[in-house]
């Protein structure tokens, strides 16, 4: 029957129509989570050039400072600090500390990720 | 004073004998002071008598009518219809999630009420022990010794709305735990704590709080579920140094 639990039916995670806070939060830590292990096997890749040799390496170092994969690096630093905030308060609250406050702790946290992402941005487009 | 009518459109899941699951809509003029249960009664009685749905005390005491009401899970003895509508507005009304459909608006809740008799949940406990200590902190000497009914009406709808409990049919769900809990805060006994520290138990909850939001009860699985682990870990901690009993 199709109302019965399934794991095909991840994509329910990611739908937060209807929900409260508690699911973005929760949405939120695993796209970033996705995100950061698509970053990460993106990182060894580049980290392989370094044995083809300088001229492969500097290459990419040149690629790596165009914008568009600037704004990338941005995004890999706004999932590092949302997903490390929100962990933060999720194992905190997986202990029963701050549970009664996870709305507005997730806000707070969520300022301060934003607050940090932007400040990585003026400095890595040079806006200071 | 004249009362006020609504006219609203019920569009109704309707899934029976292993057919596709289709929505029917009925229009019914109605008091958005009603309750949504009123109106799916008034469907059955005045307009289609093969509605399949359950009821019973139209009080929030047996837990029988959850359903998910415009997307979101709801008991609908209490959900009056001026709360999740508007004049000429749809209430879009489904079963609970994550249940078996065995026939319109009526899911197959075995599987949950046997996890719930796993937890020991006893539905009477000790005045001071069935309160929420984080609600109602326990007065130092009660004047009687009082008992009172569990919150816990068993209306699922926390498994329903629970996101762990989609992608898993062994989670025991958030109700179970909080249950478990509950019983724990009442005797201490340490199976109750063995029975729920399992990758399908404690550990598959995965903190999206949605099961408080829409408790009709008072029950708090989520703050349960989480006091459960922390008690978890402490005996887990403790019995490494040769204790054997919960900390009281």
């Amino acid at each position: 029957m199709m109302n019965q639990p399934s794991p095909r039916k991840f994509w329910r995670w990611f739908d937060p129509r209807y929900r409260q806070i508690g699911t973005w939060a929760f949405i939120l830590n695993r796209i970033t989570a996705i995100g950061l292990t698509v970053y990460l096997v993106l990182h060894l890749y580049m980290l392989s050039k370094l044995v083809q040799g300088p001229e492969a390496y500097d290459a990419f170092i040149a690629l790596a400072k165009t914008p568009v994969i600037l704004f990338g690096e941005l995004l890999v630093i706004a999932a590092g600090l949302i997903h490390g905030l929100n962990g933060i308060r999720v194992g905190f609250n997986s202990f029963g500390f701050g549970l009664q406050r996870q709305r507005e702790t997730f806000i707070v946290l969520m300022i301060i990720a934003l607050a940090g992402t932007v400040y990585f941005a003026v400095h890595m487009f040079g806006w200071a | 004073m004249k009362p006020t009518t609504w006219t609203i459109t019920l569009s109704i899941s309707r899934q029976s004998g292993g057919a596709p699951r289709h929505f029917q809509e009925f229009t019914l003029e109605v008091n958005p002071d009603e309750y949504v249960l009123d109106a799916v009664e008034r469907v059955w009685a005045f307009h289609d008598r093969s509605l399949n749905y359950r009821h019973a005390c139209h009080h929030s005491t047996c837990g029988a009518c959850g359903m998910v009401v415009n997307g979101v899970e709801k008991l609908t003895c209490i959900t009056p219809i001026r709360e999740v509508t508007r004049d000429r507005g749809t209430l879009r009304i489904e079963p609970l999630r994550n249940f078996p459909v065995q026939s319109d608006l009526v899911v197959d809740m075995s599987a949950f009420y046997q996890n719930m008799e796993a937890s020991k949940l006893n539905s009477v406990s000790p005045v001071e022990k069935a309160d929420l200590p984080i609600d109602h902190p326990t007065p130092a000497a009660p004047a009687v010794d009082a008992e009172r009914l569990v919150d816990c009406i068993e209306c699922g709808l926390c498994v329903s709305v629970c996101p762990a409990a989609a992608t898993s049919d062994s989670y025991v769900g958030p109700a179970a735990l909080a249950g478990a809990h509950q019983q724990f805060q009442a005797t201490g006994e340490i199976s109750l704590l063995d029975w729920a520290d399992h990758q399908d138990g404690l550990w598959r909850c995965h903190s999206a709080y949605e099961c408080t939001a829409v408790c009709p009860s008072n029950v708090n699985p989520a703050w349960r579920i989480m006091n459960l682990r922390r008690h978890v870990v402490s005996q887990r901690i403790r019995s490494l140094f040769g204790a054997k009993e919960p900390r009281p």
